[in-house]
């Protein structure tokens, strides 16, 4: 490889040709703040906050796009440097809404912190005109308020090169140039699907979920309601970031403690459910396998996905598995034989989400949600929110003691919390249906090919003399590519998993926002996916089949995986949507 | 605000024609949204939704995309010209002349801004660069015909001989 040496701040710094001088800094633990620079999608060096001044150089230049020379001198910190990069932070602040104080991202804001890093002290130095703009919530699950916007961009690229959604770009250009839609629709007449990665990747407060923590407040405050909650997988991976802890933390224990302490009747989990689907989803694939029935099937956890499937890919809903999402299954569930077995009237169930997730905002709302005659789910809360309440009641999360979930919708196994990593529920899937088809019990249950970060991974498997392949994409523009493949008929695979967000749920758009100068550099979703892992490794049980409550749910209640009765409740349908929205 | 023009679409089969050609001619090319928006706002005038949508489809370009090209550039328009296309010239000498009260004075009657269309396909307004007329600043047109040395005051008497 070829090399190039230069020195940074006076420091000797050798790295291979093409690196740029914000990545060479890096190496030698020097940092540079950077606004719309997002590693290999946001390359396009607008901001100026990253400035440099290179030695020779007529003006600054961007580091975050600036290659390396050999000899070069760079100095990442100079009065110079210091002052454009304070004056570029004034100009942002001259056109920004700065009601910093009732702003959701105050204290997250990448903004704010570089203000106050930069000693910026008079945030309306260069005031004039503002861009007009208007608060879009026309969506289920966000809000878009351009006045705080920076036009970084960060969540054009997300929205057109991780999810392929496209539905947000610039329009206009010079001082009117503001982040909207085609014909500047409302962002719910566009094919939206809801993932809220464009949530999670902006700097500011100018893209923020829908918040239903008060709705949380008030059922749990009424006495006529059994409020009971329901935790995803990936939710455990990221919550005690929200609380100081670094990323990788598992924070299961102290979540569930918290949420006793919020005063949930029930404190229960996703996990349940993600087994449940495994069960329904297995038969499901082996009945299509053995019965000639569409194939390759289908993962239909994420409701983002389902959504660019119906807007995308209309003439292949067929494909998609016709189980719910485990959180609709667990409300599904709780509605229906939990109601049963504690003797309470479904309509009195209240049924909370925590979810990684801004999809499941809407998901609750689709049709054909409701076993019991009521909404399966009746709140979505993120990652956030919860974090949220619990700093809101005051409960000091870090010294909490761990707890484990309730019973009976608190018992899993293995096989449902690693739903929440890319290929989890492909392996989850794997380990019910190989023992179903062979009737053989598995030696080695982890199906290692299906793991990591990777955007498209494959698989095959000899399956008692039959041969199934596997596909497994996140990131609904590697889905795409391989939906693409499906709709021509080069694909060959029986199965593939879908995941909406880049790594899965874990890296999902309901999850702690963490800032970009941390995002580019780490590697967040494998480390919260190692979380999961490790979970499962260390569970008694790892397959979806052995749930000891699930094997109670059938034999009390829902017969046999595929049942009739199992059909009513833990099945849906699709709609064929444009790929224009409603536009 | 949506900004879909409120003009109803009058495409016909012929120019959906033509437009396919130009897409087929550009298709195989690097980068080629430009030509194929030049070559549609040449057979529509404009560049409504119902044809960007054909262009996406066909592009693979996702709408929005094209919509932000779209706007991006002064040349292309979103709303069709209407039957009298009422041109302001904003050069030097007729601005400092007060062609500027002259076009919000035309903005007022014909209730239409910069870049549009009334509803029914009557006026369209636009404000342009000088036109070489300095002579007679400030000038306007309606379609072939050059008005000079205008007041604010003879504008409405101007116009009403077209609204009727």
């Amino acid at each position: 490889m070829n090399m190039v040496n230069l020195k940074i701040n006076n420091i000797d710094v050798t790295v291979p040709a093409g690196t740029t001088i914000l990545q060479a800094a890096k190496s030698v633990n020097i940092d540079i703040p950077t606004l719309c620079y997002m590693r290999e999608i946001n390359e396009i060096g607008a901001c100026r906050i990253c400035v440099v001044e290179v030695k020779g150089a007529r003006t600054l230049v961007a580091s975050c796009v600036y290659p390396v020379n050999e000899g070069m001198e760079v100095f990442t910190a100079s009065p110079r440097v210091l002052n454009a990069r304070r004056m570029t932070l004034e100009l942002l602040l001259s056109n920004h809404n700065r009601s910093c104080l009732q702003c959701i991202r105050s204290g997250s804001c990448e903004l704010q912190s570089l203000c106050n890093e930069y000693g910026v002290d008079n945030a309306a130095k260069y005031d004039g005109d503002k861009t007009p703009s208007v608060i879009d919530d026309s969506a289920a699950h966000m809000y878009r308020d351009n006045s705080k916007c920076i036009l970084c961009r960060r969540c054009v690229a997300v929205c057109d090169k991780n999810q392929a959604v496209s539905v947000i770009g610039s329009n206009e250009r010079g001082f009117a140039t503001h982040i909207g839609s085609p014909f500047e629709a409302l962002l719910d007449e566009t094919s939206c699907v809801s993932c809220g990665q464009c949530v999670v990747n902006c700097p500011t407060g100018a893209l923020f979920e829908k918040d239903s923590t008060d709705k949380v407040w008030e059922a749990l405050s009424d006495d006529s309601k059994h409020v009971i909650v329901q935790t995803a997988p990936a939710v455990r991976s990221a919550i005690a970031e929200e609380f100081g802890n670094p990323i990788g933390t598992d924070g299961e224990g102290k979540m569930v403690a918290a949420l006793r302490r919020l005063g949930f009747n029930g404190v229960y989990d996703t996990d349940l459910a993600a087994d449940l689907t495994i069960i329904e989803e297995a038969n499901e694939l082996v009945e299509r396998i053995q019965n000639g029935g569409k194939l390759p099937m289908i993962t239909s956890c994420s409701p983002g996905w389902i959504k660019f499937c119906e807007y995308n890919f209309p003439d292949l809903l067929d494909n998609l598995s016709t189980c719910k999402s485990p959180q609709q299954m667990f409300g599904a569930l709780a509605k229906t034989w939990y109601a049963d077995k504690k003797g309470i009237d479904p309509k009195d169930i209240y049924v909370v989400s925590v979810m990684p997730c801004t999809a499941k905002k809407f998901e609750i709302g689709r049709d054909d949600q409701d076993a019991a005659g009521v909404p399966d789910v009746d709140a979505v809360i993120t990652t956030r929110e919860l974090a949220r309440m619990i700093k809101r009641a005051g409960i000091n999360f870090n010294s909490l003691a761990d707890e484990k979930f309730d019973l009976p919708l608190g018992a899993s196994t293995g096989a449902g919390v690693i739903f929440g990593a890319t290929g989890g529920v492909m392996e989850a899937a794997l380990r019910t249906a190989v023992e179903t088809i062979t009737g053989e019990e598995l030696g080695n249950l982890e199906f290692t090919e299906v793991r990591g970060t990777a955007g498209i991974k494959e698989a095959s498997y000899d399956v008692g003399g039959l041969k199934v392949k596997v596909a497994v994409a996140s990131g609904l523009a590697n889905a795409k590519e391989l939906m693409k493949k499906v709709r021509s008929g080069e694909a060959d695979y029986q199965f593939i998993e879908i995941m909406a967000c880049p790594g899965g749920c874990v890296n999902g758009g309901g999850q702690p926002i963490v800032p970009g100068s941390v995002r580019n550099f780490e590697d967040v979703r494998g480390k919260r996916a190692a979380v999961l892992y490790n979970i499962d490794k260390n569970m008694p049980l790892r397959k979806s089949h052995d749930n000891p409550v699930l094997k109670e749910v059938y034999a009390e209640y829902f017969e046999k995986p595929g049942s009739h009765k199992a059909h009513e409740a833990f099945h849906t349908t699709y709609v064929k949507r444009s790929r224009f929205g409603t536009l | 605000m949506s900004k879909k023009s409120t003009v109803p679409f009058r495409g016909t089969k012929e120019q959906e024609e033509k437009l396919y050609e130009v897409i087929e001619k550009y298709r195989n090319i690097d980068g080629p949204l430009m030509p194929v928006l030049q070559g549609a706002q040449e057979i529509y005038g404009y560049l409504p939704i119902e044809v960007q949508k054909i262009i996406s489809q066909e592009l693979d370009i996702s709408l929005e995309h094209i919509y932000g090209v779209v706007t991006f550039y002064a040349q292309f328009s979103l709303a069709p010209k209407g039957q009298y296309q009422i041109s302001v010239c904003l050069g030097t000498a007729c601005y400092v002349k007060g062609s500027g009260d002259i076009l919000n004075k035309i903005k007022e009657i014909i209730g239409v801004d910069v870049g549009e269309c009334s509803s029914d396909g009557k006026f369209s307004l636009d404000a342009t660069r000088c036109i070489g007329a300095c002579g007679l600043a400030p000038v306007m047109t309606i379609n072939d015909e050059v008005f000079g040395r205008l007041t604010v005051s003879e504008i409405p008497g101007i116009l009403a001989k077209y609204i009727n």
